[in-house]
Order: C-alpha cells, then structure tokens, then sequence
C-alpha cells in the first residue's frame, strides 16, 4: 500500500468515527421508516411480497412489530375498505373493536363489511410462527417460551440455532430447557466429531420423539445397494440400540391409543343404541325412526347455538336438556299416533316407523335446507390431550365416553329406582299381569318411548359433536344401533353397553390390519355368525315372559 | 244431406285446426329436463344445481328464450336411488319429450343413465368433476377431467410444496378408485417410491376417522413432507377434518388437498380445524371478475339468500348451458343430432376469465385452481394454471387407456378410438 493511499485510509476511518453517533440517531429513524414501510408491504397483493414484509418486520427491535405479528397470525389485521389503513380487529357481537396497527391507538368500532382481512397462505404462516417464535423467547412466561422453541423447532436455520445455543445458558425452566437440549442434541449429531455425536445418541435415547426416532432411522437405513448410509459403524450400533429401546416403547403407546380408540368409538355405539335398546330392547317395537330421533336432537344443538351464539360451551350444555325434551316429545306422539295401533305387528310397525323416519327426514330438508348445517365445537372440547409425543387423546371423544357412561348409569337408575322405572319393567315382563295390577299400561307405554327418544335426542347432541348434522345424520347410525343391541342381547341395557364396547374395540383393532371397509365387513360376518349360535345375544332375557 | 255433410266437413276441419293450434302452442316452448336428486343423500349437493338450472332458464327466457320459443324447464326427482335416474331419464326423454337434460353427479348416476340417454337419442350435460375413461356420443362433461383437477394439484404438491410422501385417501368407489389408480400410475412415474405412498379408503359416510388419522399422522411424521390427496366424498369430510383438528394435525404440517369440498360443503362445516388446507378446483366463488360478481349477484337476488355460496359444478351448468343455447342458435333448431354436431368448438366465456371450448372428445377447456381453505369458508387462490387445460377423456398415465382417445368429429366419430389399432371399439363408458 503506498502510503499516500493509507493517509485517505485514515482520513475515511476517521470521518466515519465522526460520523458514527450521528448514524446511529439515523438508524433508529431507518428503523422506525422500515417499520412503517414494511406495514404498507403487508398490504400487498402477492404472497411473496408480503413474506418479506413479514420478516422486515420481524427484523425491527420495535414491540409493536411483535403485536402487529401476532395480530396477523390469529386472523386480527384488516385495512379498512374506505381509507386502506391498516388496523388491528378486536370481535366484537356484530363489528370490530379496532386500534392502529402502528401504534395500537383505539379507532372506534367498525362494521365487519367495511373491512379487508389480510389473508395467509400456509407457506407465511410457517414463517410467522418461526419469527414470533424468535421474538418470544424472551418471554417472562415459561409456557409460551416452551411454545416458541417447538415453533423454531419446525423450521430450523441457523440463525434459530444460535439464538437457542446464547438462550439455553440463561434458561432456568425445566421444560424448555429439555425442548432445547433435544433440538440441539439433533443438531449435534450433525458434527464431525464421533465423540460428540455418541454423546448426542446417549441423550436422544432417552428423549423419545418423532423428531428423534426420525433421525435414528436416518442413521441406521441402507441405500438401494443395501449399504449403510451412515459410514461410523460405532454410531450406527449405538443408533440401533437406542431406536430398539424407543420402539419398545412406541408398542405398548400404540397399544394404548388402539385401546381409547376402541372404547371411544364403542362410547358412540353406546350412545347411539341405548334409547333403541329401550324402545327395541324393553317394548319391543322396531323402531327405524330411531336415528331421525337422533338428528333431531342434533338440530336441536344447532337452533340453540344459533341462539346463543357467544356461549358455545353453555348452549351445548342447554341443549341436552333440551334435545332430551323435543325428541322424547316427537316419539310420544309418534308412539300415541302410530305405533300403539300396531302393537304384536312388528314388520308392520316397521314400515310405519321406515315411514315417519323419511317424513322426518324430508321436514327437516325443507326446514334446515338439505345442507349440513354447522355445529361449532366449544375450545375445551377441540384439540387433545398430549400426553407425549407419540400419544394423545383427542377431547371431544374423552368427553363423549364420559358423556355416554353418565348416561348410561342414569338411565340404569331411573330403570330401577323410579316408580316409572319399576312399570316399564313390569309391563315388559307381563304386559297383561301389570294390567290386572292396575298399571296404566297405555300411558307407561308412551312414556317409555319417550324415554328412549329422549335418550336418542341425547345421543345426538354428542354426535353433533363428531359429525355432520345433516337431514343424513340417523341413516348412518341405524344399523350400527340395531346391531348392537341385538348382539347384547334384547332387554339388557348392560347387554348393549358390553356389546357396544366390544364392537368398537374389536372394529378398531381389526382397522390395522384389514382396513376400515374390510373390518367393517368382518364385525358384521362376526355377528352374523354369533346370531347363529346364541339368537338371543351376549346376555339373553331369562324366564317365562320371554316365551310368552 | 250433402249440407250436413259439408258442415260436418267444416266442425272436422275446424276440430283439426284446434288440435293442431293446441299441439302448436305445446311446441311453442323448448324443454329443458332438470334430472337432480332433490331428496335422499345426494339431496345435499344435487338441489343447489336444479336451482341454478331453474334460476339460468329463467334469465333465458327474460332474454327472450329461444329460436323465438320459451324455455320451460322440466324437474323430476330421482330422490338420490340409481335405479331411478334411468326410469326418470326415460321419462322425460319419452313423456315430457325435453331438448337436453342437465343433471347427475354421481359417476353411478351417470353410468346408470347412460345406456338409457344413448338408447333414445338425448342430451345430457353432466356438471361434476368425474374419473373420466369415458366419452359417449350423448354426454356432454361439463365438469372437470382427471387431467383438469388431480394431476394439477399433485404437481402443485409436489412442486410448490415439495411433498415427498403421499396419502391417497378416499371414499371406497368408482370415482376415487379410479382417481387414484391414475395418481399412484402417475407418482410412479415421477419417481417416487411404492414405500412412500399409502392409499387409504373408507365406506360412504365414514364417521369413525380416528385410527386412519392416527396412521396419516404416523406415516406423515417420518421426517419427509408429506401431502394428503384427499377424494373423500360428502358427508364423511367433517369428521375427517374434526379429527385431523383435533390430533393436531395442521394445514402447515401435513396439507389435505381435496377434490370433493368446495364452498358448498364448506358452509356446513365448522371451519377452524380446516384452515389452510387445500382444494383443488376449476371456479372459485372467491374469483374476481366481473363476470363472477354479476353471476353471485343474480344467483343471491333469484335465491334470496346473500349468503348463499356458489361453487364450481354450478359454475359448470353455467357454461354448460350456454354452450347448449349458442349450439341451438347455430343449428337453428334443439334436434339432439344437429345440436351434437353444432356444438363442437362452441366457445364461452367461463367465470374466471377466460374462454372455455366444447372439444371434440365432448370435455370442455378449463383452468385449473388451487385454493386455501379460510376461516370464512371461502378459498383464496394460491396457484393457477396460466392458460386453460383441455379435458382429456381417457388418462394417458394408464397403460391400458394410454393409446385411446376420444373424437366425435369426422372421420373417426368414436368415444373410444385406439391410436395404435386404428380402430373404434364402441365401448364408450
């Protein structure tokens, strides 16, 4: 370097250095105009765009950027249609509640219609929740720092990596202590060195998550050739040790998640039998409007939503009394209209009841319309319980096998506590005798299957829950109803719930290995077959009021 | 005697006038036969479309109908039975004597109408995306092809979102069975191995979904992307997307790409668990031309609902009897055989923008779009074909459909044309 050249080196160094405090006044002003500028971005019309915004935005130390991030993500940030202004949404019953989007100043409310909603695509929603991931790990509160690292553990890069590395030293939670060493223990079996990585393997073994089993089965798998992919056979053999112990564990995870889906999907046949195993199983009329009984019960949550719409959780509670109410309503009437004129006519009484469920149907098409109509599921009902990574119990169907044993066990005792309770039995048992004991035979008669309406309307506010409520919803839990009633035996109300469980458990065993169609099939040759050899089914009536 | 006689020739011919004046006024209308099930399952989708028949020969008639004649339209109910559709196919190609039938969405209505429409010479106009492997002289496909939805939206998976392993999941039937023999032919020949795609079906209305998204969730885990290509039909997609919701399952994680829900089905569903899984279609309601906003407008002032959705199959019956109307001018009159004839290279203008062509192979010309799935229940386009694709009746990644085509034109006029054999086979369906 010729000197010369090196005096204008200083010169410039120098002047820099002078200038250095006033660039940094000047930075904080970049930084508030990338702020504003990267807002208009996000009004952008292309995705790509918009992206950029994001991380412009994410990259601005400025905390209302976090808030404006945040407000995007769940849905909240909208431009107004009048002045294309960007502001943050609050729902209110009809409108908005909205604040500025750059500095969170309250605007009054607005109209739903007077405003734009930024949209999202899959791709910006990764993104989001890695750079909020980023800018929350600092947070006071253990839960969402735990929520930001699994967030960045999606989509890992570098610099993620880093900032977990400088966060782990300060980190004092357990929890989220435990979420980082495991993605960084992933990390390191990336390394060069074989110590680092036998170490990492040690630490991932007795950490088991999918991450984790995803990454040992990349140690131990063969190419085309049949060769290792991994060269160090020392961490090969360690890998495979370490993925035995895990997958050991993984069969007795499976088979516990086998097992609650079993019992869940038998709650619902449970659910949806038991009123018929009353009116079926106690009066024995046949009665094909069963499921209709059911939909009506499941509309009945769907006007009571309608009605409260603000107290998701509360109208459902409602609605069970309610739905009991109009459905056991629906079959009195059906039973005083029609049925009690056929009494000792079965195959008539079931074209007559085949006939109410298609005028039920058809009502309730030109009521409703014949669309599914949408049944919101309250937030404590929706998502699972997550008891590790690779077993979780999803709510709704906890709630709904909860649901169906108070049912059940209610029932039980109104059958054999409640003065109705004794004359449904008795006059199940000798309808004649009872009457000469001065039991009003008619009027227990359509009590009765009110009762089992009622149960049927019960039964669907849960599966509103689960399924479509639609003018379809009882054609697809008829034959699974009569099924398993005459499989527990007709008259036994512990016989329905042992012969709805057992369907359940062995449907969702068999699923695996045969697929949904063929289990399907191989349950209802296994009934058949059962039928054949025990007609009365699991827990036959004894006695000389069966014969008669 | 001979005066008696020439009155009684006067009350003869006088008779004869007014039978004749009586049997011009019935032909003073053209019929239309709307052929949808407005009761049974299929009631949920089908009743939507014998509106917008109703709600378009309405506009027609307001224009001033056709070739200076009215349209009236002829509904019947098949109420969702197959059997049924043929009997009131024949009904009202025999009794009511209709021009054109719109109508069908299911493939097995569709095959069950079939012999019975090419039997007596008639029209029908079928609205719904379909397997294809088919191309009668009789039936025109408005909806969409195999190569016009599935193969799109596979490589949109594949490309866009680099998805390496795939669910083929489905309802057990025609439509999926077939749909899918053409994904897993065509994935193959992508390259992607056997061991990464797991096919998947269910019986009709399925409820039951927790072990199947518990196995999705399993194979979808392994470390690779992974992309659902979902032909699941109706009524089993709420408990399916309820149960991905609640196993935690998210559109970012694992996408459910399907063929089956469009806004329709959307409006009856809870959407939170659905949001930003994807749908593969040729129209959305969300689109935004002119041309689409006066088309929603007139479909919420005939219906008097603003809330009301429109969807792709409608969109189809919009083109498809405009199609049918422009053919009918050009041939000056509704023959079934002039109509056949005129209507080949019939061009108009379709929802999204562009202009959609009656081909040969009697498959229309359509883009292809690919929506997410927002909390409004509306699907906001995330990728579009740049030009309109050209339906193709029979799959080129099947080896045995490979070599046929369709053409109704001459000289080769067969729905079933080998290439390689040089010869029709007659087998159309």
């Amino acid at each position: 370097m010729k000197p010369n050249s090196f005096k204008r080196c200083c010169r410039v160094i120098l002047g820099l250095m002078l200038l250095l405090p006033i660039l940094s006044i000047g930075q904080e002003n970049a930084a508030e105009e990338t702020f504003t500028q990267a807002l208009a971005k996000l009004k952008a019309a292309s995705t790509q765009e918009r992206g950029l915004a994001i991380e412009q935005l994410a990259a601005v130390q400025n905390p209302q950027a976090t808030v404006v991030l945040k407000a995007l993500l769940d849905g909240r940030l909208f431009t107004l249609k009048a002045d294309d202004k960007l502001v943050i949404g609050e729902e209110l019953e009809l409108d908005y509640q909205i604040s500025a989007a750059e500095n969170s100043e309250k605007l009054g409310t607005v109209d739903r219609s007077a405003t734009q909603k930024i949209t999202l695509t899959n791709s910006l929603r990764t993104s989001l929740r890695k750079l909020i991931g980023r800018l929350e790990l600092n947070d006071k509160d253990a839960g969402i720092r735990l929520a930001a690292v699994n967030a960045m553990a999606k989509s890992m890069d570098d610099e993620s990596l880093t900032l977990l590395h400088e966060h782990l030293v300060a980190e004092q939670d357990k929890k989220v202590q435990k979420a980082i060493t495991l993605i960084l223990g992933l990390e390191q079996l990336n390394s060069a060195d074989q110590a680092q990585r036998l170490s990492a393997i040690a630490l991932l073994k007795d950490q088991a998550s999918q991450a984790v089993v995803n990454r040992l089965n990349e140690l131990v798998d063969k190419d085309a050739e049949g060769h290792y992919l991994e060269a160090d056979s020392d961490v090969r053999n360690q890998a495979e040790a370490a993925l035995a112990k895990i997958n050991s564990e993984l069969q007795v995870y499976a088979a516990i998640e086998t097992l609650f889906f079993g019992l869940s999907l038998g709650a619902v046949l449970v659910l949806a039998a038991i009123g018929l195993s009353i009116t079926f199983g106690v009066m024995g009329v046949i009665n094909m409007a069963h499921g209709e009984l059911m939909m009506l019960g499941a509309y009945t949550t769907y006007v009571i939503q309608q009605l409260m719409p603000n107290h998701l959780g509360l109208s459902l509670v409602v609605a069970i009394p309610a739905a009991f109410i109009i459905s056991a309503l629906v079959g009195i009437i059906i039973e005083r209209g029609i049925i009690r004129f056929l009494y000792g006519r079965p195959l008539e009484t079931l074209l007559a009841t085949f006939g109410v469920s298609l005028f039920l149907q058809q009502t309730v098409r030109s009521i409703f319309s014949p669309l599914n109509r949408s049944v919101a599921t309250p937030e404590w009902m929706s998502g699972s319980l997550q008891i590790n990574d690779f077993l979780s119990l999803t709510w709704n169907r906890l709630y709904i096998l909860v649901f169906c044993l108070l049912v059940f066990f209610l029932l039980l005792q109104i059958l054999k506590r409640t003065r109705l309770g004794l004359e449904v039995r008795a006059v199940a048992q000798n309808r004649n005798m009872a009457k000469a004991m001065g039991i009003p035979t008619g009027r227990v008669d359509a009590l009765t299957f009110g009762l089992g309406s009622g149960i049927a309307g019960i039964a669907g506010v849960a599966l509103s829950q689960i399924s479509n409520v639609g003018p379809n919803l009882g054609q697809t839990y008829i034959v699974d109803s009569f099924m398993v009633v005459v499989f527990g035996g007709v008259g036994n109300l512990w016989g329905t719930l042992v012969a709805g469980f057992s369907l359940g458990l062995a449907n969702k065993f068999l699923e695996p290995y045969a697929g949904a169609v063929l289990a399907k099939i191989l349950v209802l040759v296994f009934i058949i077959l059962f039928i054949q050899k025990r007609p009365r089914g699991l827990f036959p009536q004894r006695g000389r009021a069966v014969e008669g | 005697m001979n005066r008696l006689s020439s009155k009684l020739r006067t009350l003869g011919i006088a008779v004869t006038l007014a039978l004749v004046a009586s049997g011009a006024n019935a032909e003073d209308t053209i019929k239309v036969g709307v052929l949808h099930s407005l009761s049974g399952t299929m009631a949920i989708s089908e009743t939507t479309l014998k509106d917008t028949m109703l709600m378009l020969i309405d506009e027609q008639n307001k224009k001033g109908g056709l070739l200076g004649k009215k349209l009236e339209a002829v509904v019947v109910d098949p109420a969702s039975n197959w059997p049924l559709f043929a009997e009131k196919a024949r009904e009202l190609l025999t009794k009511d004597k209709v021009s054109a039938i719109f109508g069908c969405w299911t493939s097995v209505s569709r095959k069950s109408v079939l012999p019975v429409i090419e039997e007596l010479n008639g029209l029908l106009f079928y609205p719904v995306q379909y397997e294809g492997e088919e191309s009668s002289k009789n039936v025109f496909y408005t909806g969409a092809a195999p190569n016009q939805q599935a193969i799109p939206a596979v490589d949109y998976l594949m490309n866009d979102l680099k998805a390496k392993r795939w669910v083929l999941a489905g309802t057990d039937y025609v439509y999926p069975r077939t749909t899918n023999k053409i994904l897993e032919a065509y994935l193959l020949s992508k390259g992607v191995a056997k061991k990464d795609i797991m096919i998947n079906y269910t019986p009709f209305g399925h409820s039951d979904w927790q072990s199947i998204v518990a196995d999705i969730k399993k194979f979808g885990s392994a470390g690779k992307k992974t992309a659902v290509v979902s032909t699941i039909n109706g009524d089993a997609n709420v408990p399916f997307y309820k149960e991905l919701g609640n196993q935690g399952i998210s559109a970012e994680k694992i996408p459910v790409l399907a063929f089956s829900v469009g806004e329709e089905e959307l409006s009856g569903m809870d959407t939170k668990p659905l949001v930003g899984h994807l749908a593969a279609w040729n129209y959305f309601m969300s689109i935004d031309t002119t041309k689409n906003a006066a088309f929603i407008k007139q479909w919420h002032d005939y219906i008097k609902n603003p809330k009301r959705t429109t969807n792709d199959p409608m969109e189809a019956h919009y083109i498809g009897f405009n199609m049918w109307v422009k053919a009918v001018e050009k041939a000056g009159s509704t023959d079934p055989e002039a109509v056949q004839k005129a209507i080949i290279g019939v061009e108009f203008p379709n929802l999204t923008g562009g202009t959609s062509k009656m081909l040969p192979n009697h498959h229309i010309s359509k883009p292809v779009l690919i929506g997410e799935i927002q909390d409004d229940g509306q699907l906001l386009t995330v990728w579009q074909t740049n030009k309109l694709i050209d339906g193709d009746a029979w799959s080129d990644f099947l080896p045995e459909s490979k070599a046929i085509i369709a053409d109704w034109t001459a000289p080769i006029s067969c729905g079933n044309y080998n290439t390689k054999t040089k010869k029709c086979s007659g087998q159309n369906f």
